[in-house]
């Protein structure tokens, strides 16, 4: 089941210069919640810092407190132990080229242990079927390396290998950037079922995309999160004029 | 629409397309030549003394014939095991490091004297090993031959273990971490894995690049008229045997100088291409 996440006076930096000011925000379990600005206003930023993907750039670093169900963040958690909690699926799908379908989604459990052969065969098979792969996929899925698919059968594949270790939460900064409608359809109809089982934050520059799959919607503008509301509040009657002017497209 | 008309390629740069086409093809055979003109030259000289004999008997005492090169071609078998078992983990290490951890002083530092020691003459490297290791035992080996070989192997792993690594994009990293894989084993599992072809491909530069060296054995395995499988132990290799033939005053010595180096030259293209193959039969449709 999904956990809900809670942030506080979250500030995040790169070396000198900072990319998010002050950010507080509730997202609740179960549900999508969508991140929305133009580029460069920090949503990408702000959802790595909720698995510590941040920190991995150098002179990367974070204030605040984040916490995903009542596990705080940024104190005392072990980053990987964090990330099997938290999952995220990036802009560009990246598979690892080197790897079958099956090593593909099955990596996360074996490079953390996990051993027992039958588990691993069923947890492939769920997770391939959640992202709705597996069709297309069963009867090459270990002749075929996760390279050699299209990009959007990537990006399932991406959000399979995501699903296997289980996470509570499910992190997706732009999934959907580098593909063509179809294979957005069909990843924008696997996040509503997603969301029975995980709380899921995507960051989308397709404001559709957040209308048509997200119940709460963030509006983020130079670093700082101007408004957070209800998507259908957003949308139709929001708060702030500068949201007024993205949503109806006057500005970015 | 408005009526365009494209004008025809004109004869010069036709002409000129043809020129440059076959100066490229020119120059590939001119690299090429060398190559096959020592190999056939070897074939020439070495093949007909190359027999049962040659491959499975050790050598003769001055002046009498037959004989053959049985222990100096299992001594360098032996001693490049020894090189490759040391050199390549090495190597791989030191390119781990400079790829995933050096990115600062101290980086650049392994790097500019992994450069330097590429550059350093054989000769030298095997009177390190002398000092390293035949002084120490007080005995000239198999090992200090290793240790010689192994020296001049690393530098060569690794720079382009790091150069490899380097290409490995860093989202394939991210996607690891995102699972909760920790850094070391991300780095083994992922971005090593996933460079692995090239990472091979600098291992068996640096191989064939010593499998025929000769200086830095001339003072550390010494070479040897018998067999010997001790590592602490002075033992034969080809490159060696070959030198030794190669300055004799004896006709028959000659001729098998010729076929050492044939067996010598068909040892390294079989063992680069054995794990050229090894490798591809690993890899999947479309990796």
């Amino acid at each position: 089941m999904g956990v809900g996440i809670t942030v506080e006076h979250l500030n995040a930096f790169y070396a000198k210069t900072q990319a998010l000011f002050d950010i507080n925000i509730t997202v609740q379990a179960n549900h999508a919640t969508a991140l929305i600005g133009p580029s460069g206003c920090g949503k990408s930023t702000f959802i790595r810092c909720l698995n510590r993907m941040h920190e991995t750039i150098p002179e990367a670093r974070v204030e605040g407190k984040v916490l995903i169900g009542d596990l705080s963040v940024y104190n005392g958690t072990s980053a990987t132990q964090l990330r099997r909690r938290v999952g995220m699926v990036f802009q560009k799908a990246n598979p690892f080229p080197t790897m079958s379908i099956y090593d593909n989604v099955a990596a996360g459990l074996k490079l953390n242990g996990f051993r027992n052969r039958k588990q691993l065969d069923e947890v492939v098979h769920k997770s391939l079927q959640a992202s709705a792969l597996w069709d297309e996929v069963k009867d090459s899925l270990h002749k075929k390396s996760g390279a050699s698919l299209s990009g959007g059968q990537q990006q399932r594949l991406c959000i399979a290998r995501a699903l296997a270790v289980q996470p509570e939460v499910l992190l997706m900064d732009e999934p959907c950037s580098a593909l063509d409608p179809i294979s957005t359809g069909k990843i924008e109809e696997l996040i509503f079922q997603l969301k029975e089982q995980y709380t899921i934050v995507i960051v989308t520059h397709n404001m559709q995309q957040a209308a048509r799959v997200a119940e709460f919607t963030g509006f983020f503008l130079l670093g700082k999160m101007i408004e957070f509301d209800k998507t259908e509040k957003i949308f139709t009657n929001p708060s702030d004029k500068r949201t007024e002017d993205y949503v109806t497209g006057r500005f970015g | 629409m408005p009526q365009v008309s494209i004008p025809l390629i004109s004869l010069r740069r036709r002409v000129m397309d043809h020129v440059m086409t076959g100066v490229a093809v020119l120059t590939v055979a001119l690299v090429l030549l060398p190559l096959f003109a020592i190999f056939a030259y070897l074939v020439y000289k070495g093949v007909g003394s190359i027999n049962l004999a040659f491959l499975t008997k050790i050598p003769k005492g001055p002046g009498e014939t037959g004989g053959g090169m049985a222990n100096a071609i299992g001594g360098s078998i032996f001693i490049l095991g020894i090189a490759s078992l040391l050199g390549v983990p090495l190597g791989i290490g030191a390119g781990i490091f400079l790829s995933e951890y050096g990115r600062n002083r101290y980086g650049d530092m392994v790097r500019f004297v992994s450069d330097v020691l590429n550059g350093v003459p054989s000769i030298v490297i095997g009177v390190v090993a002398y000092g390293l290791v035949v002084m120490r035992q007080k005995n000239f080996s198999a090992l200090a031959g290793g240790v010689a070989l192994a020296i001049m192997m690393i530098p060569t792993i690794a720079r382009t273990t790091e150069q490899m690594l380097l290409l490995v994009p860093q989202a394939i990293r991210e996607a690891a971490y995102g699972l909760g894989v920790s850094r070391w084993r991300t780095t083994i599992s992922i971005t090593l894995r996933t460079a692995t072809s090239g990472v091979i491909t600098g291992v068996m530069l640096a191989f064939a690049r010593v499998a025929g060296e000769t200086a830095p054995l001339l003072f550390t395995a010494l070479g040897n008229d018998y067999w010997n499988w001790k590592i602490n132990q002075p033992t034969a290799a080809l490159s060696l045997q070959i030198f030794a033939y190669a300055i004799s005053p004896y006709d028959d010595w000659h001729r098998q100088a010729w076929a050492g180096a044939l067996v010598l030259i068909v040892l390294i293209v079989s063992a680069v291409a054995a794990v050229r193959i090894a490798v591809r039969h690993g890899t999947l449709a479309g990796a």
